[in-house]
């Protein structure tokens, strides 16, 4: 663990990008092969099975502080990180231990299998014998979520260093539904022909919001889709079996259990690219993104839910043609395979060909967009006629065109601190617009400002808190913010009876007099408008 | 009640006196220079005689007496007296006695004993008015010779790397300790002008510091290359700290002990030192005492005063408009 230790702490003691790539290259070309692999995993999101649970952990880091559990829950948010409060207030390691980190992995994963007293007893055994650094990432290891400021893209690019082979190819290899128990270091990165898995997705392309239209050229070299607000998805078919990735590399072939069928129709060797929607059949067109919000988070389905929520694949991109890699091949003939193949299907497929939007030139396009709301989308995507399918976040051939947000100016009422990086700073805010005379609070906002922004309001808060409700402080209505988000809809669990979709703190206000924020029905037009 | 707290501040009614108050009263008694505890605007102050040339050069022309450690003062029917609280130097706890009964308002203080202030002296009173600036477990401060070690460890090899190393730190107490300790030989160090102040100021009453260079706007950076850049916190992200160019960056402060505010900072290192007592400080300071009533005024207050319920004592919170150690707090005379 101590390599690992010194890994995390050179990635930690930097923000420059180059240095965390040198750090981790240097990594991954000298620790062990297992290590190697195990740091990839974590660093992909992937991390052994929880054994033992939080509520436990936290008991027994208490216990062994000596300090009361409510003394340890306070300040946990103040931390803003469990393992880390832990690491912190136990007291220093009596032992040292030179265990590998694939060893103290294996511990975790193993600590399943034991009833609860074993397990406390091997937890405050590592616990003991790890000092403060070690024993942060032991307690990371079990609880998941190590976050240390590498993006996979990062990583990708540290392992392309430290291993000679190219980013895009590494993207691909170490995409999928693999762990450390079920591959090696050799087969998944070094091996020039890793075994097919039937299951293994490509490196999704994502696009860059547009700034400016006159960068593109000439309309004729562009295609336009419209950018539909559903669930990103890759639908894998191979060997008669279905796989459904999520842009965040999640497997979620379970949850829209719609696309079973589609082994039958689709011919093995078929990859497609496109947008999860919730349909509505008998209109054949999208539902809102409020249909399909109650099946994202769940793993299973009830029959209900299957019956008001169908799902759809808006397909807009074919990756995978009879068995062929053809992303780099160019847009419009990737296209052509795709409409062509989704012409050969029955409807009861669950699968659509998202159209392209026919256009003559950039006025008459941007004329059609202001009706992306109506029509359910969020915007246009332009992509390059002739572009191949890059791998991750690039700029130049595909752009996300969206509609300007919807904006309201309101009132701060409530604020809270932030957790983690934010911790004493107040970046949690509760807004309201007026009824008449009274407040009503309708959204939290915690993004938009700046750094200075947050320290000047944070200020600002301690001095005019009117009360205290536990962590959250109700402060004298003065500050008038502009609320920027994507779309609002009708709740009935929000005093304000509506509920807004990525809500932001788009501008302080400091010219806008309390009494001319917006008010309710202000609201309630704008739902009747864009709900 | 010896000692009460008003909206001005802490008053003594027996001696018509107030400690650090925060709004303007005829007599004040100040703990140390800080400016969340000495302020503008008072008729009468009084402190110790280490702490005087400090609080002079930030609040100017004020009608001002001093007074030595341990000396005894009747003022009223209260006698008064200043202990050290290691703070900062000069820094004191006050010491009020009125008719056999003592409370001690401790202001901010530190209990180990790190050579440039004079040390925490524990007081045996019934009332301790303590800080909670670190009233939480989770803070634990290391040795200062490992923080120390560290930190010469990252002066040097940004020195290698042909970088400067900028490390912010509090103009009073905090700059000096650093500069009291680190490695002078490794290479030169520069000084931010409210830093450098300071450090004349304290230089005057014979505190020994190394040599130091003041940066102003005719210095040429240089001449100073792999220099320690000594910085107010507030300097660090602004146009003073980018003419140096390459450089690393560092945060000294017991805030620096959570990873979470380190990356908000966005520096490249967090050196974990503090001049308030952590948690076990706290406690212990607070057991020596004796004292069967403790307030809790500026830090996790609600948190630490509960704790200290639990352990016994009588104890409660005081709103105050004390800060502790803030990273977010500009110093007053930071612009120049």
């Amino acid at each position: 663990m101590k390599r690992f230790a010194q890994l995390f702490t050179a990635l930690d003691q930097t923000t420059k990008t180059n240095a965390k790539v040198a750090a981790l290259a240097a990594y991954l070309k000298d620790a062990p092969d297992t290590d190697k692999l195990w740091t990839i995993a974590l660093l992909s999101g992937r991390r052994p099975k929880r054994g033992v649970t939080t509520t436990l952990l936290r008991e027994w880091a208490a216990e062994t502080a000596n300090i009361p559990l409510w003394l340890f829950e306070e300040s946990y948010p103040i931390v803003g990180d469990l393992s880390e409060t832990i690491a912190l207030v136990l007291p220093p390691a009596t032992r040292s231990s030179d265990r590998p980190l694939t060893a103290w992995i294996e511990t975790v994963r193993d600590l399943g299998q034991y009833a609860p007293p074993d397990k406390k007893r091997i937890i405050l055994e590592a616990w003991d014998s790890l000092p403060p650094i070690e024993r942060f990432l032991f307690n990371k290891l079990i609880t998941g979520g190590l976050r240390i400021g590498v993006s996979q893209k990062l990583m990708t690019r540290a392992l392309a260093q430290a291993t000679g082979i190219e980013e895009a190819t590494l993207a691909h290899r170490l995409m999928g539904d693999w762990t450390p128990d079920t591959t090696t270091f050799d087969a998944l990165i070094l091996s020039e022909n890793p075994e097919a898995d039937a299951s293994k997705p490509y490196p999704f392309y994502l696009a860059y919001q547009l700034e400016d239209l006159s960068m593109l050229g000439p309309p004729e070299d562009w295609r336009a889709e419209w950018k539909w607000d559903g669930i990103r998805g890759q639908l894998v078919i191979r060997r008669g079996t279905h796989h459904l990735w999520s842009r965040g590399e999640e497997l979620i072939t379970d949850r829209f259990p719609e696309f079973a069928v589609l082994p039958d129709f689709v011919p093995d060797g078929t990859v497609f690219d496109g947008e999860i929607l919730a349909w509505d059949h008998a209109a054949d067109r999208p539902q809102s993104f409020n249909a399909l919000q109650p099946r994202i988070g769940r793993k299973t389905v009830p029959k209900k839910l299957l019956k008001e929520a169908p799902a759809m694949l808006y397909a807009y991109d074919l990756l995978e043609h009879q068995g062929q890699d053809i992303r780099n091949q160019p847009y419009d003939i990737r296209r052509k395979h795709l409409s062509e193949l989704i012409a050969t299907l029955p409807p009861e497929a669950p699968i659509r060909l998202s159209a392209n939007q026919p256009f003559q030139d950039w006025d008459g396009l941007a004329a059609l967009r202001e009706t992306s709301r109506d029509r359910l989308a969020e915007g246009f995507m332009l992509k390059r006629a002739d572009s191949p399918y890059l791998s991750g976040r690039k700029k130049g051939d595909w752009w996300k065109w969206k509609v300007d947000p919807l904006m309201i100016d309101a009132v701060m009422i409530y604020a809270q601190a932030g957790s983690g990086r934010r911790a004493n700073l107040f970046t949690d805010f509760t807004f309201a617009v007026w009824n008449g005379n009274d407040l009503v609070p309708f959204t939290k906002a915690y993004s938009g400002l700046t750094d200075a922004e947050f320290r000047q309001i944070t200020a600002w808060v301690k001095r005019n808190t009117v009360q205290k409700f536990g962590p959250v402080r109700q402060v004298t209505p003065e500050h008038v913010f502009e609320i920027a988000f994507e779309g609002i809809q009708k709740s009935p669990r929000h005093k304000s009876g509506v509920a807004l979709r990525f809500p932001r703190m788009s501008r302080w206000r400091h010219d806008k007099p309390l009494q001319e924020a917006n008010t309710l029905d202000d609201l309630k037009e704008m739902l009747e408008h864009y709900g | 009640m010896v000692l009460e707290f008003k909206p001005q501040g802490i008053y003594c009614p027996a001696g018509d006196f107030f400690i650090d108050p925060w709004k303007p009263v005829d007599r004040a008694l100040i703990t140390h220079g800080h400016a969340d505890h000495s302020r503008w605007g008072m008729k009468r102050y009084l402190a110790t005689e280490a702490a005087t040339p400090v609080i002079k050069h930030r609040l100017g022309d004020i009608n001002i007496e001093t007074i030595r450690y341990g000396e005894p003062r009747q003022i009223g029917s209260a006698k008064v007296s200043f202990l050290p609280a290691g703070h900062v130097p000069g820094s004191a706890q006050i010491r009020v006695e009125v008719a056999g009964e003592v409370w001690v308002a401790s202001g901010d203080y530190k209990t180990v004993d790190y050579g440039l202030s004079e040390p925490f002296e524990p007081v045996q009173c019934h009332a301790f008015i303590t800080e909670s600036t670190f009233g939480l477990p989770v803070f634990k401060w290391d040795r200062q010779e490992d923080v120390i070690a560290a930190l010469n460890t990252w002066w040097q090899a940004n020195r290698d790397a042909g970088k400067f190393s900028i490390i912010g730190a509090y103009a009073l107490g905090k700059a000096q300790r650093i500069l009291a300790n680190v490695d002078t030989s490794i290479g030169p160090i520069l000084t931010h002008g409210a830093i450098e102040n300071t450090n004349a100021v304290l230089r005057a009453q014979g505190l020994p510091l190394p040599p130091t260079i003041r940066v102003t706007a005719d210095t040429n950076i240089k001449d100073h290359a792999g220099a320690l850049v000594i910085a107010t916190p507030s300097a660090m992200n602004g146009p003073w700290a980018r003419k140096f160019g390459a450089a690393s960056t560092a945060f000294a402060s017991g805030w620096m002990a959570m990873r979470g505010v380190r990356r908000r900072r966005a520096a490249d290192r967090g050196f974990v030192m503090s001049d308030h007592a952590d948690w076990e400080g706290l406690n212990s300071a607070i057991k020596a005492t004796g004292a069967e009533r403790v307030f809790v005024t500026h830090g996790y207050t609600a948190q630490f005063s509960r704790w200290l319920s639990e352990q016994g004592y009588d104890a409660a919170v005081v709103e105050t408009e004390f800060e502790g150690e803030s990273l977010d707090q500009p110093e007053p005379d930071v612009v120049e």
